[in-house]
């Protein structure tokens, strides 16, 4: 996918006055927020199984090399041929050969957010393929030429009524209105391609070590249909997918749909172990696993490392006020919201993605979701220090913060300074105490939001007035 | 390249990257390999929620949750009176496939249609039975194989399942630990199915029945 990372400030500001997009977000809190407390609610020791969670993963990436040779060595054992790319065009050229050398003409997609990330699509159809997403999100985002919005819900920025207007003129059927008809007509579309393509491909969830297993969960059943009906199946997966045992899978399961879609499980967890048997009715004769770096190895050997915990669950993103606002779009890559501001610039370089590690107000409501414990708005701050380390901030951000450094540690100069801006502050402040717009550079900040005006004196002031009694 | 350098392949500079990632710069050694292996093989758990309710209440319950219908037969014997209730109550086809172990059932003076083959792309009804089922969640847990065919739970609209009670198992760990007891190794395909398949992707609004089944029934049998 290409990087659009860098426009963040304008595109947020054209989402925030969107009124369509603001009605689809409006779902996010109600149906996913709220939601999850009561999935999470079931489990007597969810905190337990969350640290626990953060332990397994922390330790598979501690042993990446052993585990990924040992899934290798099982999967292999099974008949899986396995592929190493290094980067994501390595990755889509590999999966082209294999494309190629079997004779495939179509292939049925699962989504998967690394093909996002190599834009594989785009690549295999160039290259003769032709490609069908089938999850229905991605299937309206494809048909609509659009990019997802969100790492589970791709399409949650599109309204029923823009799917009925695209899937009349797509379909040339009669425009339906009702989201349960409009599904049902997808299934029909879909259908027939499930039943002629020659291969699927999909993401990972999971590779399990122990097994040679690689897993997926899906609940509309694409994933199932991907890895059975085709006689090719190809699966990519970043490195740090793998985790040592099928138990592991489980007990993390139970935090990831809970998390991602507020369910206790979702409806269908495929865990495949190389092709078609001796016997067997239905599965692929070829079974491909391809095995991604692309960048991960970097963000291993980096103050990033937490980062590669992340089950992509979506919660942190559900739960962020930035993307309940500004949606998925403004953060210009495959992964929005709290994660995307990680691993975007993590991926992509810091230079790429300037605005993403501020693009949070540090309320911590992902950290704290997070069933992984990736805290988030600490690497976030990390990255703020990575791009001030290497002057990448604007020179009016950096000016100013070295001319507060030099008063903060003047304490008269401080005290004069701070008491002239409260007191301007206060002038500026309307009859609600809001500043509607701020001077200068700051105006940009007011743009979209007020700023709550301050009280008029300063907090050495008041301290030093109750002191006096 | 000099000539007579090893040719790096893609494989060994990815490894080679994690290893200096994580400070070692070397592979595991033999040691910690095997002692790796040995964790491996025990396949430790993770901490386990409360799961003291009684499995076949719990079943139900979650089987509901799911959307998924139940109900009982007390033998094999009456699941075809209890699959023509089912369907004629919703005006559903009758005819359709299943696996071959039911197929000596008495369809027929049910007045069913169902024929022990593999499912085209055409059948409505499915009828299966299951591995396992997983108590916590309300789960099918079915494995591939010549005569469980993956796609008879998965293409026609209604799929049926015949789960005795007998098979109900607490976790999905409890499931594995069953397999490993009486299958030499894993199939093809394990799959986990709870309920009939859904999407939310239109305005985050619940719909059931996209890509695979859009009803899920299942028939206890036995007690
Ligand atoms: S960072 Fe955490 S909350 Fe966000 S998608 Fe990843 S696992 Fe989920």
């Amino acid at each position: 996918m290409e990087l659009r990372a860098r426009s963040f400030r304008q595109r947020a500001a054209e989402s925030l006055a969107n009124p369509h997009l603001r009605k689809a977000l409006s779902n996010l809190r109600s149906r996913m927020v709220v939601g999850r407390v009561a999935s999470v609610g079931e489990l007597d020791n969810f905190e337990d199984i969350r640290e626990a969670a953060r332990q397994v993963r922390d330790n598979a990436l501690e042993h990446l090399d052993f585990l990924l040779e040992e899934f290798e060595r099982n999967a292999s054992a099974r008949g899986a041929r396995v592929h190493w790319a290094e980067t994501s065009e390595d990755m889509n050229r590999i999966v082209l050969e294999i494309a190629r050398a079997a004779g495939v003409r179509k292939a049925i997609k699962s989504k998967s957010m690394l093909g996002e990330e190599s834009g594989l699509n785009k690549y295999l159809q160039a290259g003769g393929v032709e490609v069908r997403e089938t999850d229905l999100g991605e299937y309206i985002i494809e048909q609509s030429g659009d990019t997802p919005s969100h790492i589970i819900a791709p399409a949650i920025h599109r309204t029923k009524d823009e799917v009925a207007d695209l899937f009349e003129q797509r379909h040339g059927r009669a425009r339906k209105t009702d989201i349960s008809e409009l599904t049902r007509e997808a299934r029909e579309m879909l259908r027939p391609h499930f039943l002629t393509a020659d291969m699927g491909i999909t993401g990972a969830n999971f590779l399990v070590a122990e097994t040679g297993t690689t897993m997926i969960v899906t609940n509309e059943g694409n994933g199932r249909m991907s890895t059975t009906m085709p006689r090719v199946h190809v699966a990519i997966a970043g490195i740090e997918k793998v985790l040592p045992t099928l138990e592991d899978v489980s007990f993390i399961l139970r935090l990831l749909t809970r998390s991602a879609t507020a369910q206790s499980i979702s409806n269908y967890l495929s865990f495949t172990t190389g092709p078609k048997q001796a016997g067997d009715t239905d599965g692929p004769e070829e079974f491909h696993i391809v095995i991604v770096d692309s960048g991960r190895t970097r963000v291993l050997g980096s103050e990033l490392r937490e980062a590669l915990r992340c089950i992509r669950c979506g919660a942190c993103m559900n739960h962020c006020p930035v993307y309940q606002n500004v949606g998925g779009h403004p953060y210009g890559w495959v992964y929005p919201g709290p994660i995307g501001s990680v691993l975007t610039p993590a991926y992509a370089g810091v230079e790429n993605a300037l605005d993403l590690p501020h693009a949070a107000t540090m309320c911590n409501q992902c950290g704290v979701v997070c069933p992984v414990k990736i805290p988030l708005p600490d690497l976030m701050r990390k990255l703020r220090e990575r791009q001030f380390e290497r002057d990448l901030r604007p020179w009016s951000e950096r000016t100013g913060l070295k001319l507060w450094a030099w008063a903060a540690t003047r304490p008269a100069v401080y005290a004069a300074l701070t008491r002239i801006a409260a007191r301007v502050g206060r002038a500026m402040g309307g009859r609600d105490g809001a500043i509607r717009s701020l001077p200068g550079g700051a105006g940009a900040w007011t743009a979209q939001r007020d700023m709550p005006a301050p009280a008029g004196r300063t907090f050495r002031e008041l301290y030093a007035a109750r002191k006096r009694g | 390249m000099n000539p007579g350098e090893p040719v790096m392949s893609a494989r060994d500079n990815i490894l080679a990257r994690i290893r200096t990632a994580l400070g070692r710069n070397e592979p595991l050694d033999a040691q910690q390999s095997a002692d790796m292996r040995t964790k491996l093989r025990m396949h430790p758990r993770g901490p386990q929620p409360d799961m003291s309710w009684d499995l076949l209440e719990r079943f139900r319950e979650r089987c509901t949750i799911l959307s998924t219908t139940v109900d009982e037969a007390v033998n094999l014997g009456e699941v075809p009176a209890a699959v023509a209730r089912y369907l004629s109550e919703r005006q559903l086809p009758v005819a359709g496939a299943c696996w071959p172990e039911f197929g000596a059932l008495p369809w027929s003076p049910a007045g069913l249609g169902i024929e022990a083959r593999a499912v085209t792309g055409d059948d409505r009804l499915g009828i299966t039975g299951t591995f396992c089922a997983v108590a916590e969640t309300g789960t099918l847990m079915l494995l591939s194989g010549p005569d469980t065919h993956p796609a008879t739970s998965l293409l026609p609209e209604t799929h049926i399942a015949i789960v005795p009670v007998s098979r109900l198992v607490r976790s999905m760990e409890d499931g594995w630990d069953l397999l490993r007891r009486e299958k030499e190794r894993l199939p093809r395909q394990v799959a986990f199915v709870s309920g009939p398949s859904r999407t939310a992707d239109i305005e985050l609004t619940l719909v059931l029945g996209i890509h695979g089944p859009t009803r899920v029934h299942v028939v206890l049998v036995g007690d």
